[in-house]
């Protein structure tokens, strides 16, 4: 038999220790695993942990898919404090980039980037109002918010296939589902650096990161907003001791974090893609609970998980690129070292005990 | 002689030990209990009562020591084990399925087959024979607190059990089923069942037990004949020094009118397992405590939500304070206008546990930093402004805290008590409300509460005491009334009323006889 018993104080050895074991427990297993499926475990691995890292222009990219999971993660981050499960977050990031995206093509000739701020707000408003679905079913009727969020993702992919397909095809597309350009103004441009030039896909999309963590951390930890949050995921009866209100508090939550799913739909799409298409998200949404929790749901945690999912979801790119190695062999990989980082910060909170009598 | 003895004993305990983490639950703990005694075990909450009869049924393994049956040593590795060597357990808290029958949920539990038919005979026979009057068809969550309880004993009985152990049987029970309680378990024993009774009630120790054995803090230091010793004698060894008493002044001449009144108060409940309130009138003054008795789920915590503001009432004109219609008011509103509640979960309800007191303290005050602060003060409002309030909370209230502002958890059941108290009454406020204001504290700091209770009182201000504890609501009270269903009984005065009334009342007008005679 196992027992786990919880540790008085988080432990500080295992608080260092434990990442550096998951990540030389996950390389074990992945050399076992590359080794019996006929790949060089050591080929793989490089690619996968320090190609990422090779080229400056490489780095910057972790960045720029990092973007997008930080953002949804903070959002979600919100939710998850208050014990409110968002799990749309795919859905309400597809809609912000939806209705920003409809904005845009509005005005197909402006070149003013107050066009992209416009976007940014929009697409906010976006995203607050699919989670605006799930917020209301559960703050007037106690519909289950795991569901309905959920269910809305599909409901959001199939809607955007639909428009890209039909009201906003470009007749000039020879077919394929896919809108007009965006115009000049609705464009995020990559940084270019003085001497350097740019460093890959690097845009000015991160600024927005750059902004929204430590203002975050100040919300979280100095107002009486992030208090009530924390008290309501803590002790929902003691929230209401307080007077603080669970509709209120459920509500603006789901707001909130719809609201960033959408910011970030449109950044992503606006500097990356720069059109509508039936695919705008590639799972960020998902993919940002994880970013969340692995974060302890704390802004700079999730800064860091981010740029870690980001590596290693680069670095499985290359894999595939360079070695033929199939999507869900490094899908697996990715899943072990989910698995370890996740045990090792078990281990920060808990003692385990092994006993072999009954 | 010796060997004659040796037989006798029916159970031995020797050097229990238990840990968790650092905390030391049980240390060289030594027990004996012969064959048809009543013994009971006596400490104040957390002495290591639970945990000792948890690791004799084997729900918690020791960490060395060792257990005889009959002069042989057993290892009791689960609870199974227990009831194969005849030792049954009624628990504290049910361990019944509220949707089930009383037959289904004692053909659960049972370790041998047996017919359907056969069982129901079988529970109408114990039932019987030992007085347990018990509908086996019936629904559990149809049934009282009460039978719920001889459910639970009925099931142990079908084991034929050698040791009976009972884990504070008559916390939740009117006077009259406590009578009827200790009528059957002393019949039980003095048919060979032997009976380990934990309580920290002593004069029911005095009254049922041939011997206790008393623990404090992990270790059993002492264990004496029951019939020779007295309350303060029991109650000076279980706390480890002289306790002090009550000091209630009758100067009862400062009477300032009428400060909450309740009027044709009701609320339909909200959830499935609540209690509706029906047609409450009740009225205190300032200067008066009011006792309201009641067994636990029978409106308790629903009235302590609408007096506090938690729920909000139906009409404006339902509750009045000094006069003025507050029915609307929510709990921040009415915590302004001078009305406290101190609630009976001390955490999760009162507390947040895993925040800091400062954060706990803010968890009330925050209404209070948004006056004269500028824009960006207001905007940070957090809870490091209530860093000077709590350091006062804990030094006026003599909180001891493990480290200075430690997290909620970090301190003990009446320490928390004391802070929570001490966080409530700085504000000042007109009237107090508190639930089960001693439950779980030990006896030292409930003395102390009760005191802040009586000294609110005589300076004059109005008190509301909602609780199970019969003895502290006649200590305490000027006016008394019962809760029951959801019903508040008329209010007599503390003088007029005597505590066999009080327990008719709780059992709402001996509804439990009644029910004996229909299952007959």
């Amino acid at each position: 038999m196992i027992t786990f018993t919880p540790r008085d104080k988080v432990s500080n050895y295992w608080t260092l220790i434990g990442p550096i074991l998951s990540i030389i427990l996950t390389v074990i297993f992945g050399l076992l695993i590359f080794t019996f499926l006929g790949f060089d475990p050591a080929e793989t691995l490089y690619q996968i942990f320090i190609s990422p890292f090779s080229r400056i222009d490489r780095v910057s990219d972790i960045f720029v898919k990092a973007c997008p999971l930080i953002i949804v993660g903070i959002g979600l981050m919100f939710c998850f404090k208050a014990n409110v499960w968002n799990i749309g977050a795919e859905g309400q990031f597809i809609m912000g980039t939806l209705l920003a995206g409809a904005f845009a093509l509005l005005f197909p000739n402006v070149e003013t980037k107050l066009l992209i701020i416009c976007m940014l707000f929009i697409g906010f408003i976006g995203g607050a109002l699919w989670a605006f679905i799930p917020a209301i079913l559960k703050t007037r009727l106690n519909v289950n918010e795991i569901l309905v969020s959920l269910m809305l993702v599909y409901v959001a992919m199939l809607f955007i296939d639909f428009i890209v397909r039909g009201p906003l095809r470009d007749p000039m597309s020879f077919g394929f589902p896919l809108s007009k350009p965006y115009p000049e103004g609705a464009l995020i441009n990559k940084i270019s650096f003085p001497g350097i030039g740019y460093l890959g896909q690097l845009h000015y999309g991160i600024l927005f990161i750059i902004f929204l963590i430590p203002l975050t951390w100040i919300f979280i930890n100095k107002t009486l907003g992030g208090f009530k949050i924390n008290v309501l995921g803590s002790a929902p009866k003691a929230a209401r001791f307080a007077g603080f209100s669970k509709d209120k508090i459920t509500m603006t939550v789901l707001l909130l974090s719809g609201g960033l799913a959408g910011v970030a739909g449109v950044i992503e799409v606006s500097a990356n893609i720069g059109q509508l298409q039936p695919e705008v998200s590639f799972g960020y949404g998902f993919t940002a609970i994880i970013v969340a929790f692995l974060g302890r749901l704390s802004p700079v945690g999730i800064l860091f998980a981010g740029v870690i999912i980001a590596t290693v979801k680069l670095g499985a790119d290359n894999a595939q690129m360079t070695m033929g190695i199939p999507k869900v062999v490094t899908g697996l990989f990715e899943g072990i070292l989910l698995f370890f980082l996740l045990t090792g910060e078990t281990l920060q909170k808990y003692k385990i005990k092994w006993s072999w009598n009954k | 002689m010796s060997n004659t003895k040796e037989l006798d004993i029916l159970l031995e305990a020797n050097k229990i030990n238990k840990k968790f983490g650092n905390f030391t639950a049980n240390k060289d703990i030594d027990i004996s209990i012969l064959k048809g005694e009543i013994h009971a075990l006596l400490g104040e909450n957390g002495a290591g009562k639970s945990t000792l009869v948890k690791i004799l049924y084997g729900i918690l393994k020791p960490e060395s020591g060792t257990i005889k049956i009959n002069n042989e040593e057993i290892t009791i590795s689960s609870p199974n084990v227990a009831r194969k060597n005849g030792i049954g357990m009624v628990f504290q808290h049910f361990s019944l399925f509220p949707a089930l029958t009383v037959a289904e949920n004692i053909l659960i539990a049972l370790d041998q087959k047996i017919k359907f038919k056969d069982l129901i005979l079988r529970i109408k026979e114990l039932s019987t024979e030992w007085e347990l009057f018990i509908d086996p068809l019936k629904i559990v969550s149809e049934l009282s607190v009460g039978e719920q309880q001889r459910v639970e004993i009925i099931r142990c009985l079908m084991q034929n059990p050698k040791l009976l152990i009972m884990d504070e049987p008559t916390s939740v029970l009117t006077p009259q089923e406590i009578e009827n309680l200790f009528k059957i378990l002393k019949r039980l024993a003095s048919s060979g069942c032997s009976i380990l009774y934990i309580s920290h009630k002593l004069e029911e120790i005095i009254e049922l037990a041939n011997k206790v054995t008393i623990l404090k803090s992990g270790k059993s230091i002492a264990t004496i004949d029951a019939k020779n010793t007295t309350t303060k004698y029991l109650a000076e060894t279980m706390v480890g020094k002289e306790i002090t008493t009550l000091k209630k002044v009758q100067s009862k001449n400062l009477s300032k009118g009428i400060a909450l009144e309740i009027r044709n108060l009701n609320k339909a409940n909200t959830s499935d397992f609540g209690i509706s309130l029906t047609n409450i009138n009740v009225t205190v003054n300032y200067g008066e405590i009011l006792g309201i008795a009641g067994i636990a789920g029978n409106g308790q915590t629903e009235l302590m939500e609408i007096l506090s503001g938690e729920t909000i009432c139906d009409k404006e004109d339902q509750i009045f304070l000094d006069g003025v219609p507050i029915g609307f008011e929510d709990i921040t509103k009415r915590r302004k206008l001078g009305i406290e509640t101190i609630p009976e979960e001390r955490t999760l309800h009162a507390t947040v546990p895993n925040l800091k007191i400062n954060e706990n303290t803010f968890l009330t005050y925050f209404p209070k930093y948004n006056q004269n602060r500028s824009f960006i003060g207001k905007i940070l409002n957090n809870p490091e402004n209530s860093l000077v309030e709590s350091e006062q909370i804990i030094k006026e209230n003599d909180v001891r805290c493990p480290e200075p502002n430690p997290m909620a958890s970090q301190l003990s059941g009446g320490n928390l008590q004391k802070f929570i108290l001490g966080r409530s009454l700085a504000n000042n406020p007109k009237v107090a409300i508190f639930s089960q204001p001693t439950w779980g504290v030990d006896i030292g700091a409930a003395t102390t509460i009760r005191q802040k209770l009586l000294n609110l009182s005589q300076t004059g201000k109005a008190v509301i005491l909602i609780s199970q504890d019969l003895e502290e609501i006649f200590q305490l009270s000027d006016k008394i009334a019962v809760l029951n269903n959801g019903n508040l009984s008329e209010v007599l005065s503390a003088n007029d009323i005597s505590a066999a009334n009080v327990g008719l009342l709780m059992g709402g007008n001996s509804k439990s006889q009644n029910d004996q005679e229909e299952s007959k």
